[in-house]
């Protein structure tokens, strides 16, 4: 293949081609909407809560300034810069590279089948919460009534309960992508943030009202200061910033990819990163004031109640709801919101895949749309609307997150930060139009500091998983859904690659106008465009 | 709430949601891009 395939078009017309945010605003709401997931509301509170409580505030925040922000300022430095999809992208740093973009957009793939049936149960759950339908068993009621889960197998029985609300799922999220980047994703985004930012402020205010909420906020907040000595509590703090951020797996590269070229992407994603933070913080203020409730109520400690995940959200939840006044209003609001979270962080993962396929191929926005929506929702409807679903799920969600993307983002960070050397240029156009400026320190968070943390991440995961069978799950579910789908994620991605572009893909380096004469006197770190081909 | 705990969740908010409002004031300080016309050779 040649560096250029056929003659390459003007840069206004790629970028009119490809779509893309019509202003800071609703790209900064975008990213926000793709980095507040289920993980924010479900995961922060606990991981925090087992982890140091108040004391854990330092070792996250460590993470946040030291690995989240400056790998988040990376991957908006490589999509701004090379205006494409993750594949592009890479392929434009340097040719051999385009694997990696492709490992990515596998990675979301996979990851949108799943997530998207977690939004069906929300979405089911938002009604349950109105007639309170689990009754006084919502463990029983969740895994036995509504999802029908029966012994460790793969199964074809379909549960219609499921089925429907994930069908419907599907038909709001195809059609979201078929209206596009600004009409699609940027409307959602613009009108489902501020609803979700009220929603959940609602909803900790109720919870704060329920008598005991104190009590819950004692034990997420009271320090435990000896956990900052632990390395397994600082692992904690960055596998949770890293996972929360939306980082590392080809989301940020395509949004930011959609911005204007003079768009100041160091300070958007500052704020980008303390509003993912900031959301995570008053999920922890919200659950932990239930959970208080609930420990109250039953005369038992909060130890007992805390719990996360799927735990958390369908079983603790329900039996809030059930106890709490004004339970039913808390109920829809935490599943809608859990909804609202889930569909916006939802479109951005099929979004990396959306946008890789247009870039290589040279398909309309609709026909992209299917050609990627089609199979996710036929997939996820054949392998979660089942009685098996839920284990396929939780083993899928396990293995993609630790072996997938913590290894693509590992090993991505690493060939652009050693390998590739692009680091200088890379924060040299952060700097063009960026404040404040990204130097030394940076290159330095990036290449060494965030690496080394992800690293100590992966190692304790892997040692945990080599140790015991995750969850005590049979060997051939661990290996088919789980070791087998992130082995062959990136041998794919690496053969995707080998597939030509589009006539007229401008492939030598970022498109003309991306790295524009910097203004009269800034310091742009010497970088040297041909540096990085 | 005991005391620590009050002092530390006040701790956690002004600086997460302080850090975000100072992420905020930067971004608007340093201007949208439609208003930042020095943005060219003239320099900033």
């Amino acid at each position: 293949m040649g560096a250029t395939a056929g003659q390459s078009a003007q840069p206004q017309d790629q970028d009119s081609r490809r779509g893309g945010f019509s202003s800071r605003k609703v790209f900064i709401l975008a990213a926000i909407g793709s980095a507040v997931g289920l993980g924010n509301i479900w995961r922060f509170p606990y991981v925090a809560y087992e982890n140091g409580g108040g004391a854990f505030l330092l070792p996250y925040l460590v993470a946040l300034l030291t690995a989240g922000i400056p790998f988040l300022l990376l991957d908006y430095a490589l999509g701004h810069r090379h205006r494409g999809s993750a594949p592009l992208s890479f392929a434009r740093l340097r040719r051999g590279a385009e694997g990696l973009g492709w490992w990515q957009v596998g990675i979301c793939f996979v990851i949108a089948v799943y997530y998207a049936a977690v939004i069906a149960w929300a979405l089911r759950y938002t009604f349950f919460s109105l007639d309170e339908a689990w009754g006084a068993d919502p463990e029983g009621f969740f895994f036995g009534e509504f999802l029908q889960a029966g012994d460790i197998a793969v199964t074809t029985d379909v549960v219609p309960g499921v089925l429907v609300p994930l069908a419907i799922v599907w038909v709001a999220v195809l059609a979201i992508m078929a209206l596009g980047v600004q009409r699609g994703i940027g409307t959602v985004s613009l009108v489902f943030i501020p609803l979700l930012v009220v929603a959940f402020i609602a909803l900790v205010v109720q919870a704060l009202l329920l008598p005991g909420a104190g009590t819950g906020l004692d034990a997420l907040f009271t320090p435990d200061w000896s956990a900052l000595a632990s390395a397994p509590v600082w692992a904690a703090a960055y596998g949770q910033i890293f996972f929360s951020l939306s980082i590392g797996f080809g989301v940020m590269i395509t949004y930011a990819s959609y911005v204007d070229r003079r768009e100041d992407m160091t300070g958007s994603g500052l704020v980008v990163g303390f509003s993912n933070s900031g959301f995570e913080l008053l999920a922890g203020i919200g659950v932990f004031a239930a959970l208080g409730f609930m420990a109250q109520a039953n005369g038992v400690a909060v130890d007992e109640v805390a719990g996360d995940g799927i735990g958390l959200a369908f079983v603790a939840f329900p039996a809030i709801i059930s106890e709490a006044p004004g339970g039913g209003l808390l109920g829809v609001l935490f599943f809608g919101c859990l909804v609202i979270a889930g569909i916006t962080s939802l479109v951005s993962v099929i979004e990396v895949v959306i946008s890789a396929v247009r870039d290589k191929l040279d398909t309309s926005r609709v026909t992209a749309t299917l050609v990627v929506g089609v199979p996710a929702a036929v997939l996820s409807l054949v392998l979660f609307s089942t009685t098996s679903g839920v284990y396929v799920l939780d083993v899928v969600d396990r293995f993609v997150n630790q072996y997938g993307i913590l290894v693509v983002a590992l090993l991505s960070m690493l060939a652009v930060s050693w390998a590739l050397r692009a680091l200088p240029v890379l924060g040299g156009h952060l700097n063009v139009h960026g404040r404040p400026r990204m130097g030394t320190g940076w290159r330095v968070l990036t290449s060494v500091v965030a690496p080394a943390g992800l690293a100590v991440v992966l190692v304790l995961s892997l040692r945990e998983d080599l140790a015991a069978a995750y969850e005590g799950y049979p060997t051939w579910l661990l290996v088919g859904f789980g070791w087998v789908l992130v082995v062959a994620l990136p041998v794919v991605g690496f053969l995707v690659a080998r597939l030509p572009w589009r006539d007229g893909t401008h492939l030598e380096g970022p498109p003309p106008g991306s790295d524009p004469a910097p203004p009269a006197g800034a310091v742009t770190t010497g970088h040297d465009a041909e540096g990085t081909r | 709430m005991s005391t620590v705990a009050i002092v530390m969740m006040v701790v956690a908010m002004l600086v997460i949601w302080g850090g975000l409002a100072l992420a905020v004031a930067n971004l608007v300080r340093h201007g949208a891009v439609e208003d930042r016309v020095d943005d060219g050779p003239r320099g900033r």
